[in-house]
């Protein structure tokens, strides 16, 4: 690591690095990142989102079935407990800017638990999905949706498309989950040593935009994935 | 710019730390630009070396030298290796991360700890490559096209896809670095108006590697995904279509061709100024220019694809906006050439690069108007012209400008000259070289002879000999400038901190730049090249 010059010895925190004029600038230029970094994450999912508008488009049939084979309820449940691990994000930066050390731990581990609680629920989802050999590959079999919806054509090869784009939006999406699990993790830890303070929380700030995208591209997901088409047969 | 005597003893980012901790662990901009530096040149050495065998099995028309599988292997790995892991990285690692905080007044990047995350991001992702090179490479070519890469090759393609994923990121964080730093570290006085063009340039640069790169790594996993997963996103006999693939991987690679061309425009304007000592013609031009062939370039993706079952009407469509990038590239060329206008040239070697830069780029953008022709293209469609293309915008264009920027701030990051003899020598040997292995391979491609085969019809043996033959002097005239660089290191006259007689803030600095940059913090107060308030330095010895 460098060691300072002794120009650049002035009075200031500790958390300002060496190359920054003030606290402000480091700030300023920690938010503009963040805010560009998920733009390279709104072209990241964007591909597959592409992918989705276009093969909805053309299997429309096969996206429905799928759609209706996914467990709604728990679909529901996880928005909910994602709109919830929002809402304790968002009071933790509050909670950071007011220098409520304790509030802002508590706030942070609630955030990993329902962030937990999301992983597990979908893991059920997909070990439900293993269960009715619905994912693409050798052992794909949708007998039991063309049997179960006799109103709509479903062409098996297509189905495998929707799941296809199912298993890699969702599972890229609990990558996300799971890396925003470690990061508030750390953010954990510096809050119980309370190195966040009125003046200092931009990690927090931050650690907390990453966690509103992700839980964002949710939002998009649910009615996407599950909500194609859930009016009744006739 | 009278200096006084350096002593050997002043204190700078080279000789403030030694030993490799301190480089491995270094947060310095200049430092970690090194680091890179050497990287690619490791890189370029060895697609170099593929491209070699390519063309010595190309000497002769029967596949003598190379089986058809290993060609195959060859052209792909050369592609793959040239593109993602030194064009892509070459100026804007290289001289960008130097650069770009010297010449706002910065101490440094923004974020100095994820630029060092991405050196250590592209070495990963190389020592992958490396690892699939060595275990038997990959054949799809560059362009991972489906359904091969996930069907049919039997090759290493998962691994080259991870490890452009990875290398992909590194990209990122550089670009991200870039244009936050862009944006919250100028020092005072420098505002926008006053930047110099090669910030601009690597600011456009910049705004491709971070909205286009997202793109190629969401592509190239589901690729990956495909092959060992088993999903079905890109595979026809499930439904799936190809030229999706090709859409989603043009989108960032057509893009990925101004993240090359953008940074050697961005040399080219900062040299030609200096060495025809004037201000730049229509500075306002250029610097939206760069910004004008970022957004173009992000509307024409399609113009790969003209034969590939793309309806006719969006093939129009792509094929006038790939017509409209050539508006800005050529107010670009212009200007260059009204700068220069009446000017006092010096031929010193970044100038001659940059006249090569000019020449080679003209031509690679004029042949790129064929190619944008939708009756044109399918005749010269997946031929020698398009590779004759490509190489004159990336090797006589990207590589060029990142040769003549190497020679032109070798003094600032080395401290020292090199010989200015052999600079020239060399620069001449590369654009002979150049010219005499990729000329014929227009009329080759014309005549159509077909890109991507081992073996060909006897009558084009004359025209693959004489590019044979220019590729070894190209070759010469690369290895030239390593070898003199490397000695410039130890016996290179002690370069003063602004031996051109050079606008811009770097050059107010000294000679190599001290750790954090800048002794006191700038203020400008001063436009850009403001060569009229600038002497000629008496003590480059170059005939006027």
């Amino acid at each position: 690591m460098l060691s300072d010059s002794p120009v650049a010895v002035e009075q200031h925190g500790p958390e300002l690095l060496h190359h920054f004029a003030d606290a402000e600038q480091q700030r300023d230029a920690a938010s503009l990142g963040m805010w560009l970094f998920l733009a390279t994450e709104v072209m990241f999912f964007g591909g597959m989102f592409c992918a989705y508008l276009i093969y909805r488009y053309w299997y429309y049939n096969e996206f429905a079935a799928g759609s209706r084979s996914l467990d709604i309820w728990l679909g529901t449940i996880n928005t909910a407990v994602l709109i919830c691990s929002s809402l304790t994000v968002a009071l933790g930066v509050r909670a950071a800017q007011m220098g409520k050390r304790k509030l802002l731990v508590i706030l942070l581990l609630l955030t990993i638990v329902f962030g937990f609680a999301f992983l597990g629920i979908k893991g059920v989802e997909w070990y439900d999905k293993y269960k009715e050999h619905h994912i693409p590959g050798n052992s794909f079999n949708v007998d039991d949706l063309v049997k179960e919806y006799p109103q709509i054509h479903i062409d098996p090869r297509h189905e495998q498309i929707y799941f296809s784009l199912y298993f890699a939006m969702t599972g890229l999406h609990a990558l996300h989950m799971i890396i925003g699990v470690g990061i508030f993790a750390f953010l954990t830890f510096h809050a119980w040593k309370g190195r966040y303070t009125p003046k200092y929380y931009t990690p927090v700030e931050m650690g907390g935009l990453y966690w509103h995208f992700v839980d964002i591209v949710w939002i998009y997901l649910f009615p996407l994935l599950y909500l194609i088409d859930r009016k009744p047969l006739r | 710019m009278a200096t006084a005597a350096i002593s050997a003893e002043r204190e700078n980012y080279l000789n403030q730390e030694y030993g490799i901790r301190s480089w491995l662990l270094t947060t310095d901009h200049k430092r970690i630009a090194l680091l890179y530096l050497a990287s690619i040149t490791f890189f370029f050495f060895i697609g170099g070396f593929f491209a070699l065998l390519i063309r010595l099995e190309l000497l002769t028309p029967a596949g003598d030298l190379v089986q058809a599988d290993t060609y195959n292997k060859l052209f792909s790995m050369h592609g793959q290796v040239m593109i993602f892991f030194f064009l892509i990285p070459s100026i804007p690692a290289v001289l960008g991360n130097f650069l770009v905080p010297l010449m706002i007044g910065a101490k440094d990047l923004a974020f100095p700890r994820i630029n060092l995350l991405s050196w250590y991001l592209y070495i990963i992702a190389g020592t992958i490559y490396l690892h699939c090179i060595v275990t038997g490479g990959v054949d799809t070519g560059w362009t991972f096209y489906t359904p091969f890469s996930t069907a049919f090759s039997n090759t290493k393609v998962i691994e080259a896809g991870v490890s452009i994923f990875i290398v992909g990121f590194s990209s990122i964080l550089t670009g991200l670095n870039f244009v936050v730093t862009i944006h919250r570290m100028r020092a005072p006085g420098m505002t926008w108006s006053r930047l110099p063009l090669f910030i601009w340039a690597h600011y456009a640069t910049s705004i491709i590697q971070l909205l286009g790169t997202p793109v190629l790594a969401i592509t190239l996993l589901l690729v990956v995904f495909e092959r060992a997963f088993n999903l079905g996103i890109f595979d026809p006999t499930r439904g799936g279509d190809p030229l999706l693939f090709q859409h989603l991987f043009w989108f960032y690679s057509h893009p990925a061709v101004y993240i090359m061309i953008l940074p050697a425009m961005a040399v080219e304007s900062e040299v030609v100024a200096c060495f025809a000592r004037k201000r730049i013609f229509g500075y306002n031009f250029v610097a939206m220019s760069s910004i004008a062939i970022a957004v173009f370039g992000f509307l024409v993706w399609a113009h790969h694809m003209f034969v590939a079952g793309i309806s006719l009407y969006s093939a129009l469509v792509f094929s006038i906006l790939s017509y409209l990038v050539a508006v800005p590239s050529a107010i670009k060329v212009f200007n260059w050439t009204a700068t220069m206008y009446k000017g006092s040239i010096s031929f010193t070697t970044p100038m001659l690069y940059a006249f090569g830069f000019i020449g080679l780029f003209t031509m690679g953008g004029l042949t790129g108007l064929f190619l944008a022709a939708l009756g044109i293209d399918v005749h010269v469609h997946d031929t020698y012209f398009v590779i004759a293309h490509f190489h004159y915008i990336m090797v006589g264009g990207a590589v060029m400008g990142y040769l003549g920027g190497l020679h032109f701030w070798w003094p600032k990051i080395s401290g020292r000259m090199y010989p200015e003899g052999w600079g020239r020598l060399a620069a001449l040997l590369v654009f002979a070289g150049f010219n005499l292995t990729f000329f014929p391979q227009f009329i080759l491609g014309y005549m159509g002879m077909p890109r991507r085969y081992w073996q060909y019809p006897p009558e084009f043996q004359v025209l693959n000999v004489l590019s044979t033959a220019g590729s070894t002097i190209l070759a010469i005239g690369y290895v030239l400038p390593m070898v003199y660089f490397l000695w410039s290191m130890r016996y290179g006259k002690i370069a003063s901190d602004n031996p051109w007689g050079a606008a811009g803030l770097e050059w107010k600095t000294s000679s190599p730049p001290p750790t954090f940059n800048f002794d006191e913090e700038p203020e400008v107060t001063w436009e850009a090249y403001n060569y009229e308030q600038i002497s000629a330095p008496a003590e480059v010895n170059v005939e006027r």
